[in-house]
Formats: C-alpha cells, structure tokens, sequence
C-alpha cells in the first residue's frame, strides 16, 4: 500500500461532483419535495378560494375568508376543536404523569418482574384497536361512558401509557448514571433522586413524549368514530367526517378545517420533529 | 446495564456473585420475600401506577375480548339497556367455533392476503424511497435543510387531515388528479371506485404518510457512521455502490430493523388510512383485517361483536408470531436486540 500523499489530479474529491450528478441530485429532491409539499398546499389554496370554485383547478382567482368564517359560524367546528384539546390534553396528562416513575425504574433498577414489564410494554405497542374496542366499547356502555370525553380519555390511555413508559425510558437511559450516585452519597432516596436530580434533566425528553402523545390522541380515528356519536360530542377526526361522506362533500368547509387543524399541529411538530427521531430510536434501539 | 434498588455500586461490582446469591434464595429460605421487598420495593412502587392501568384497561378488556371471541355475542344478546328496561345478557359460549369459521372460510384468509400484499409493499416501498432520499440528503448538497424540511412536511400533518386532503386530490369526477390528466388528453382513473385502482391510491397514500418518518431515521443512522470508514474504502478503491454496500447497509442494520419492525406493525394495523379513504371499498376491495373487525363491530347490523373480537385475537397472534420470529432471524445474524 502506497503511503504517499500523492493523489491523482484525476481524482474524485470527496464531497464534489460533476455538474450533471449533482443537476440530477437537485432534480430528484424538487421532485419529491413537491410530491410531499403538493397535497397540503392544495389544500391551503382551495380553502382560500370561494366554495364555488373549490373544485376547480384554477390557482386563486380571488382570494376569500368565507370558508373559514362560514367554518366556525355554522358549524360545529369550535366545539370539535375543544373535545379534541380536552381529550388529548388530558390523556396526555394523566399518561405522562403516570408512565414518568416506571420510565426511570425499568431505566434504573433491576428487579423481578422487570423483564415482564418490558414485554408487556413492548406487546402492547403492537395490539391493534381491533383487540380492544369491541370489550371496552361494551364496558363504556356498562359504565354509561359511551358518547363522554372521560370514556375516550380513559379509553386513549390504553395507548399512551405504554408509549409513554417506554419512550420515557429511552430519555432516561440518556442521563448519565453518575448523577443516580451522586445523589445517593448525598443521601437521597431513590425516588427523592428521581425527582430532585433526574426529573429536571430529563424536562426536553418529558416534553417531546408529552407532544407525541399529544399527537397520537389528537389524530386518532378509530375509538373517536366508534364511540362518539352526536354533533356536540364529536373529536376533530369525527368531526371532519362529517363533511365529506358518502352523499357528498362540502369541500370549502373542509379545506378550511383541514388547514386550522394542520398548520399548529405543523409548526409546533417542525420544531420538535429531531427530538421525536432521538426519542423512537434511543427507545426502540437500546430496548 | 440495570443494578440494584438499593446500594447501586456496590451490586455493580458484585454483579457475578449476586446472580449466584439469589439463585440460593429459589432454595426456600422464609425470608425470601421479605429480602426482595426490602430490595426492591422502591422499584415495585415506581412501576405500580402503570402496572395498575395496563392491567385494569389493557387487560382486563383484553381477556373480557378473548372470552367474547368465544361466545356469539352480538349486538341483540349481550347486556343492554332499552330505556329503563335492563336486559341481560344471554349469548352463549361456543368455544372455537368462531375461530374454525374465520380459518376456514374464504373471508378472512382473503381479507389477510391483501393486508399482507399491503404490508409488504407499503412497507417495501417506503424503506426504498426514505433510504434513497436519506442517501441524497446526507450529502453535501445546497439548500439541504430546505429540502429536509420540505419532505418532512407529511408527517407533521395529522394523518387524518392528509388523508382527507387525498380524498380531495382523488375525487374522480372533479379531483385535480383526474384535471390533470384531462389536460393531457387522458381519461379520468377511477382511483378510488375501481378495485384494483383504489388498491393502489391507498398504497400510494401511505407510502406518502410513511416516507418522511423512515428518511428521518435512516438520515439519522446514516449521520452515525464514521466518515472515515468512507474515506478509507475510497482511498482502497472501493466505487460508490461498494461503499454502500459495505459500510452503508451494515452501518445501517440496527436503525433499518428496528423500523422495518415498527412500520410493519403499523402499516398491519393502519385503520384510518383505509377507513377513511375508502371505508374498505369499493366492495371489500381494500379491506384489511384490522377495518374488516371494526366493519363487524360498528357498520353491520346486527353488530357482531364475537366475529370482530375474534379477528382481533388473531390480528394479535400474527403480529407477535412476526415480532418473534423477526427477532429470532435477527439473533442468529448475531443482532443482539
């Protein structure tokens, strides 16, 4: 093996490419950057058109509010909104608050029972709504929670406690252990520890957790149109439903929706987007 | 790498002789439980709360569902109230009828072939597209961070909202899919309406759901490989398909099999992609398991609440056969997972 420095001036230099590589590069990420941007921007332009034009393909030929002022006179659309901030914000409460101490102990600690936990965890991150939803459907009826946002906050933390309790303890496993010891020389109790030294730590993983089981429950579909009936009761995912069914749809209305629940949803997610990578893989790489 | 609740680097360096030490506890020593409490029971208290809530919501309800795939529970027999009458239950167990009729029959068996088809090429396709563009986004190449942002844009979209948004697109009569095409001359594509075509639009709609969290994943894992590695191979002479392959795919085991796994198991399970682009139609065209169980539940009347319960056991039972035996194919890889 030649050891020199020489290198031919032929040679590819790292990072640089002939000009029709790179044209080629730039020409593939235009491409798929407007497939993946298209659908959504059409939809923002649509829902700026006036209805009558909604399903033409003309860019604005006028620019309008009316689909969003007739959304939230005529509709139902604020109270939806609502039910799917109470659902979600609790549920993620309520999972965040519990998963939080069991997150640190299967991060932590070594005890009987452990290996269970972390299958359980893990099995029940594969169980599809169809296990479910028949047996708590018919428990809610027994309880009359059927139609009530308590049935679907309890019925959402059958999803994110799990998540939660594992994603937590991917963040924990981040934190050093040294700092577990510390506080025991300083005489901390284990969970004094947890709570004094790891719990402010671990703040930016509590919160992208938090966020992504925001998103989990404010997206989901399946438990929403099941169990709540009624204009009134109805979570965003029902709520859009209601505008375009099998007799037809109210495209304006719809646009108009879809943009107001989009784009928060969009600009909060683009923030925290590379803390949600860190979070799935740190959990499911070093399970 | 876990210790003991209580004095943590202490256990640490005993950790052989611990192993051995509680071995001798199975022997029967009446302070055995007593020993373990006072060891652990800071853990055990930390993981009450969710032990609590799995058994009580997951569990409970999981077992109540297996029981319910035993019986012919439907809508008419199990315990309701009509105003203030109370009517109780009175379905009968039947014992693995249930189940001899889903494995026997034509419905199911076709209804999991086309949700494998599904799985499979959603799956296939996604990994494809996210490996290729996390490939390109990993180079040096301007406006990188704008192009990253612009196809992460899917995700950040509540997946219901998109998949109306589709619906929107694949309108056959006025969709703009379908405009386009008449400007090219072309007929308008029933992508939704024709069996074989709305196969295809809901493929295509996930694998544009899917994408942006796959290239993030793999950008991720592909940041994590050496730069070295790839310098080395270039100074060996190694050409740019060589260096994918040797040291991009295998740096790239753990990151691809882990995501491979996960979007398996959610496209298997994707309801409201199929529930709300075409409600499993048209017929039962694009029907999987998961949709088809909840059509028994909640769209049939009399709703049939054993049929639907007993295609959800066996949803369960193919998803944990797939994680095991994937798992266990990748431990004799050497994978250590």
């Amino acid at each position: 093996m030649v050891t020199s420095t020489h290198v031919p001036a032929n040679a590819p230099v790292r990072g640089r490419r002939s000009p029709l590589a790179s044209a080629l590069l730039h020409l593939t990420l235009f491409v798929a950057s407007v497939i993946a941007v298209f659908p959504v921007l059409w939809v923002l332009l649509t829902s700026l058109k006036p209805a009558e034009y909604a399903i033409t393909t003309d860019f604005v030929k006028e620019t309008t509010f009316e689909n969003y002022t007739k959304l939230l006179d005529d509709t139902e659309f604020l109270t939806w909104f609502g039910n799917s901030l109470l659902v979600a914000g609790l549920t993620t409460v309520l999972g965040v608050f519990v998963a939080a101490t069991t997150g640190y102990a299967v991060s932590r600690f070594r005890f009987p029972g452990k290996r269970g936990l972390m299958w359980t965890l893990l099995i029940t991150q594969m169980f599809p709504v169809a296990v479910l939803i028949v047996p708590i459907y018919n428990i809610m009826a027994g309880l009359g929670l059927l139609n009530e946002p308590a049935g679907l906050v309890i019925t959402y933390l059958t999803i994110a406690v799990p998540f939660c309790a594992w994603m937590m303890k991917g963040f924990f496993d981040t934190i050093p252990r040294e700092i577990d010891e510390s506080g025991q020389v300083d005489g901390l109790t284990p969970f004094g520890t947890f709570w004094r030294l790891i719990l402010p730590l671990a703040k930016p993983g509590i919160a992208v957790t938090a966020f992504y089981s925001f998103i989990t429950a404010w997206g989901e579909v399946a438990y929403a149109s099941a169990f709540m009936v009624g204009d009134e009761n109805l979570t965003l995912a029902g709520g859009l439903q209601k505008f375009v069914n099998q007799y037809g749809a109210q495209w304006g209305p719809m646009t108009a929706a879809s943009v107001l629940i989009a784009i928060p949803a969009a600009v909060v997610f683009l923030f925290a987007q590379r803390h949600l990578v860190t979070g799935v893989s740190a959990g499911a790489v070093k399970g | 790498m876990a210790v003991h609740t209580s004095g943590q680097s202490v256990a640490k360096a005993a950790e052989p002789n611990r192993a051995r030490g509680r071995r001798r506890d199975t022997a029967g020593a009446p302070g055995k439980l007593r020993r373990a409490l006072s060891t652990h029971w800071y853990a055990w208290a930390m993981v009450t709360p969710v032990v609590i809530v799995i058994g009580v919501i997951i569990g409970y309800p999981l077992v109540r569902g297996v029981y319910l795939s035993l019986t012919n529970a439907n809508e008419r027999n199990v315990e309701r109230s009509i105003g203030v009458n109370h009517l109780p239950a009175t379905y009968e167990f039947v014992g693995l009828d249930n189940y001899a009729d889903a494995l026997t029959g034509s419905q199911f068996l076709d209804t999991l072939g086309w949700t494998l088809v599904w799985t499979v090429s959603c799956v296939a396709v996604t990994f494809g597209l996210g490996l290729a563009l996390a490939n390109i986004l990993n180079r040096r190449i301007a406006g990188r961070s704008f192009y990253r942002m612009m196809l992460i844009l899917p995700w950040a979209v509540p997946g219901f909202v998109s998949v109306f948004a589709w619906r929107f697109l694949y309108n056959e009569d006025n969709g703009l899919l379908n405009k386009i095409l008449a400007g090219g001359g072309l007929d308008a594509v029933p992508w939704l309406n024709d069996p074989t075509w709305a196969k295809f639009s809901v493929i295509a709609v996930n694998v544009w759901l899917g994408v942006p969290f796959m290239m993030v994943a793999l950008l991720g894992g592909l940041q994590s490989i050496p730069g070295e590695l790839y310098e080395a191979a270039e100074m060996d002479g190694a050409n740019a398909w060589q260096r994918f392959r040797h040291i991009t795919m295998p740096g790239l085991r753990s990151v691809s099999t882990t995501v491979v796994l996960l979007s398996t198991i959610w496209t298997f399970n994707m309801f409201p992609v199929i529930f709300l682009l075409t409600r499993g139609g048209p017929g039962e065209a694009t029907q999987i398991l998961v949709t088809q169980a909840y059509k028994f539940s909640f769209e049939i009347s009399p709703r049939d609440f054993a049929q639907s319960s007993t295609w959800g056991v066996l949803i369960l039972v193919l998803l944990m056969v797939f994680a095991a035996v994937y798992q266990r194919v990748l431990r004799k890889q050497g994978e250590t997972w």
